[in-house]
């Protein structure tokens, strides 16, 4: 970190956001390319396959999506499942909401179509280091990062389709939960933070081995942060909630360097 | 070129917004109880490790019948982790996840 940096923390922390978000880049083009293949063997147009990563934007439902058609499953059954698929995002938009408080209705009710697990795992991470929202960093990581090289890859994989080698081979496949991993790891600050990461993760599989893995993932992320605060805090353990103000960033560039 | 299945994707975008959108929009979401601020908190580090896990450790057939997976993208992950414990970077971690993956493939180790 050069002088400039530590002495500007809100750069400090987008420059760890981008750089962080390259990873991002490289598991949504990789992921996007196999879902634009994915959908087309399925029988999707370029149209329909694209027109699925604009307007749903959440890859797992999409991926399931492809898998539904193919099975002849009724429309109705398809967005039910999505529905269940994509109920996550509930906790992200929750935690993330204490911190957008203050944004206007429209812009939040636009930056929710883009929330993402990518999304909401770089965005979190960057305002809880800053201690506030910080709209750059948001759109950076919801749209730079994933958003266009979702749908650039999902249009070249359904466009160019065929003979593009398996990305398994090239190990794209373990970008995405050593992302999530990686993320999760530079949130725990505490004991707190740990137990809920740890029980997240032993919950979420077992749920999942019993039943489905998106009923898991729900379950760690119901039942995961549950155990954290039932966890006595440790003695160096932030209470980083206490510390969010809500001050513009870009919008009034002029306070960028207020910090709590 | 078909488009039929456009209104199936604004069907499911239509299920899947709401559950974005809502908590973002309620009003009231900042004046939470301390105690349920805390809860969100920690369903950060929460949720990023159970979609981490399940993702590794979870596999589905074509019948989508889940079962316990052990690979190599649990070496993977974990040296990621490991690196980025260590202040690496998130950008080495996922770089070196993809690389002992890929090696461990093209080697016939996994």
């Amino acid at each position: 970190m050069t002088v400039a940096e530590a002495s500007d923390p809100v750069r400090a922390s987008r420059r760890r956001l981008v750089l962080d978000g390259m990873g991002i880049i490289a598991t949504a083009g990789g992921f996007g390319l196999v879902y634009g293949l994915a959908a087309r063997a399925a029988g999707f147009s370029p149209i329909e396959a694209g027109g699925m990563s604009v307007i749903v934007f959440a890859g797992a439902a999409q991926f399931a999506a492809v898998g539904y058609v193919l099975g002849g499953f009724s429309w109705l059954g398809v967005v039910l499942l999505t529905a269940f698929l994509n109920a996550r995002h509930l906790l992200y938009a929750a935690a993330l909401a204490p911190y957008l408080a203050d944004r206007p209705r429209p812009l939040r009710a636009l930056m929710a179509h883009l929330l993402t697990d990518e999304a909401f795992a770089l965005s979190i991470a960057h305002f809880r280091r800053i201690g506030r929202a910080d709209l750059w960093g948001y759109w950076w990581a919801a749209i730079v990062t994933t958003f266009i090289p979702w749908n650039i890859a999902t249009l070249a994989g359904a466009t160019l389709g065929g003979q593009i080698p398996d990305p398994s081979r090239y190990g794209l496949d373990v970008i995405f939960p050593a992302a999530m991993a990686g993320l999760a790891v530079g949130l725990v600050t505490g004991r707190r933070e740990l137990v809920a990461a740890l029980a997240g993760a032993i919950v979420g599989v077992a749920v999942g081995l019993a039943s489905d893995p998106a009923a898991g993932i729900l379950a760690g992320g119901l039942i995961g942060p549950l155990l954290g605060l039932l966890t006595p805090a440790g003695r160096g353990d932030h209470r980083q909630e206490a510390q969010i103000v809500f001050t513009p960033t870009l919008d009034d560039p002029s306070r960028e360097h207020e910090h709590p | 070129m078909s488009t039929d299945l456009v209104l199936l994707a604004v069907l499911m975008g239509a299920a899947t917004y709401p559950s974005r959108a809502l908590p973002l929009l309620a009003p009231g979401m900042h004046r939470l109880p301390a105690r349920v601020q805390e809860y969100l908190r920690l369903v950060g580090p929460a949720i990023l490790a159970t979609l981490a896990a399940v993702n590794v450790m979870v596999a589905i057939d074509a019948d989508r019948n889940p079962s316990f997976h052990v690979g190599i993208e649990w070496l993977a992950v974990g040296a990621c982790v490991v690196l980025v414990a260590a202040r690496r970077g998130l950008l080495v971690g996922t770089v070196v996840a993809a690389l002992i993956a890929a090696l461990a493939r093209s080697t016939g180790l996994a």
